[in-house]
């Protein structure tokens, strides 16, 4: 079987996008609607029957056509898929590693720019998540919710009207939308406001996880903000909270970048051309040494000190140095000695492509 | 590096703990942190909001008094998940058991969104009664804010319509 292409190319085409608004500190924006149909058992106490049955009528939303303005659009069963195939798609956050691991008669329909990735029997019958480069919200949102008037015309929702959209984890019940944006946010790391700044977000009913690590230091100073209430806001009030407070971590970051700039060029910048000759030259790299180093390429593109490099192809090794797409592109079964040699390399050429 | 548990594999893990400010670093291979439970990034192990909500939902039933066992025993009649499965779960089994447990989960909700009614957005075809609940709530209060501004004529349209929306409801 080819290899399908959102397998191969690590870079989404929705990615791909020059100039999105505050990309300096926002990567991407993402929203997610928990839905499940009525009279249905969730997921997890369903029979294969029943989830067989949801499945055939998700997946018939799709083939009846009415999601034709949205693209081109593919169905994949994810039974069709190898492991490492669903690896390397939980990597690119076009599936949930719940939708990987856990599901039973998984399905899903993906776009072909791959910004709009809709779930079928995961932890709730329906997720419909639309990505976005980015900040970009409010766009997102009212992307995703014409999917799901798209949806909701065809399919019966279990609705209540105390409850809202019924949802099998409690803490999605209501809206069932998970709005998130993940951020980029080095210099307030490296002053050391973060997690003073953290500690507020989570304050306003915000939750907020690093992305490939832990806690609050996150490789690669990567990290991801969203909501946490569901219930009892509108999503016109979730999605504002949201957008006022990414707003002023934006700031923060964009002031603390100008001040460290400022106060020691000097050391900013040969910390950050440091990172570019290491990962220029290394033949080693574990993943979260790599994950730092290319967050100091990333400043430095957004600083103005790495002309020779952009965001694009950032977003692009962020995926590709993960393990699952390491094997894709080198062959199958690394130990991780392999894979750290691997992770060199693949960075070193495409460093190498670009000066 | 070598994993700081075994010595043998390779450490692939790195973990970075910060508890009451104190910072702890753990360099481990896999396996050993699936032994220990750590969070391993892009998996389903480790701690999670299920074990968040169960130790919520611990706390409300862990009294050993009569009235703790019944409600453990009350099981959804369509799915049959019990009430102790779902504490121990942290997740409904259909969308019945959130009537079957209603008693118990305006409480839980109350702590995990400080609100117990959703105010969002409503399906056009599912949400019909609600949708017109709305509507009613915001005509009135249009109406009575007409009223004051003593335009009593455009209140009096505002009533009349009202009252027809009222009836389709009871109708």
């Amino acid at each position: 079987m080819a290899i399908r292409k959102y397998v191969k190319h690590a870079l989404s085409e929705w990615m791909d996008a020059a100039g999105a608004t505050d990309s300096d500190v926002v990567i991407s924006s993402r929203v997610r609607i928990a839905r499940n149909l009525r009279g249905m058992p969730f997921p997890m106490m369903a029979t294969p029957a029943h989830s067989s049955a949801v499945a055939d009528q998700l997946l018939g939303v799709a083939e009846s056509g009415r999601l034709n303005g949205l693209g081109k659009l593919e169905q994949i069963r994810l039974t069709e898929l190898t492991e490492l195939e669903k690896l390397v798609m939980v990597e690119k956050h076009l599936i949930s590693p719940n939708l990987a691991n856990e599901s039973r008669g998984g399905a899903l329909i993906l776009s072909s720019k791959e910004d709009i990735s809709i779930m079928i029997n995961e932890e709730d019958h329906l997720r419909i998540q639309c990505l976005s480069p980015g900040f970009q919200i409010r766009e997102t949102w009212d992307r995703a919710t014409k999917i799901d008037d798209i949806f909701e015309e065809q399919v019966d929702y279990a609705f209540d009207e105390k409850h809202g959209y019924l949802t099998s984890c409690p803490t999605n019940v209501g809206t069932g939308i998970r709005v998130s944006v993940m951020m980029h946010l080095p210099a307030l790391v490296m002053t050391g406001q973060i997690n003073r700044i953290l500690t507020a977000v989570t304050q306003v009913g915000l939750a907020v996880r690093g992305l490939y690590g832990e806690g609050s230091e996150a490789t690669g100073n990567l990290f991801q903000v969203s909501n946490q209430i569901t219930l009892g806001q509108s999503e016109q009030e979730i999605i504002e909270n949201l957008y006022q407070v990414a707003k002023q971590m934006i700031e923060h970051e964009r002031a603390a970048r100008g001040k460290l700039f400022a106060d020691n060029r000097p050391r900013v910048e040969d910390r950050i051309r440091r990172s570019y000759g290491v990962l220029s030259q290394a033949i080693i790299m574990d993943s979260k040494e790599a994950a730092q180093r290319l967050s100091d390429l990333r400043l430095g593109v957004h600083l103005g000190l790495m002309p020779e490099l952009n965001d694009r192809t950032l977003n692009e090794l962020l995926v590709a140095t993960q393990p699952g797409f390491l094997q894709i592109t080198y062959g199958e079964a690394m130990n991780p000695d392999d894979r750290d040699r691997s992770r060199a390399q693949f960075i070193r050429s495409r460093l190498a492509t670009h000066s | 590096m070598q994993c700081q548990e075994c010595g043998k594999r390779p450490a692939t893990l790195h973990f970075t703990k910060i508890v009451n400010g104190e910072k702890t670093e753990l360099h481990i291979c896999e396996s050993c942190a699936r032994e220990k439970g750590e969070l391993i990034p892009g998996t389903q192990s480790g701690f999670s909001i299920h074990n968040l909500i169960s130790g919520l939902l611990d706390f409300e039933t862990s009294g050993a008094g009569a009235m703790a066992k019944q409600q453990a025993a009350i099981k959804c009649e369509i799915c049959g998940m019990t009430y102790a499965q779902f504490s121990k779960i942290g997740r409904f089994g259909c969308s019945h058991c959130y009537k079957q447990f209603a008693e118990r989960l305006d409480p839980l909700l109350k702590r995990v969104h400080g609100n117990t009614v959703h105010v969002g957005k409503v399906p056009k075809r599912a949400g019909g009664r609600l949708r017109t609940k709305r509507e009613i709530d915001r005509l009135k209060k249009e109406m009575q804010g007409r009223i004051e501004r003593e335009d009593f004529e455009s209140a009096a349209q505002l009533r009349d319509r009202i009252r027809e929306l009222e009836k389709d409801m009871s109708g």
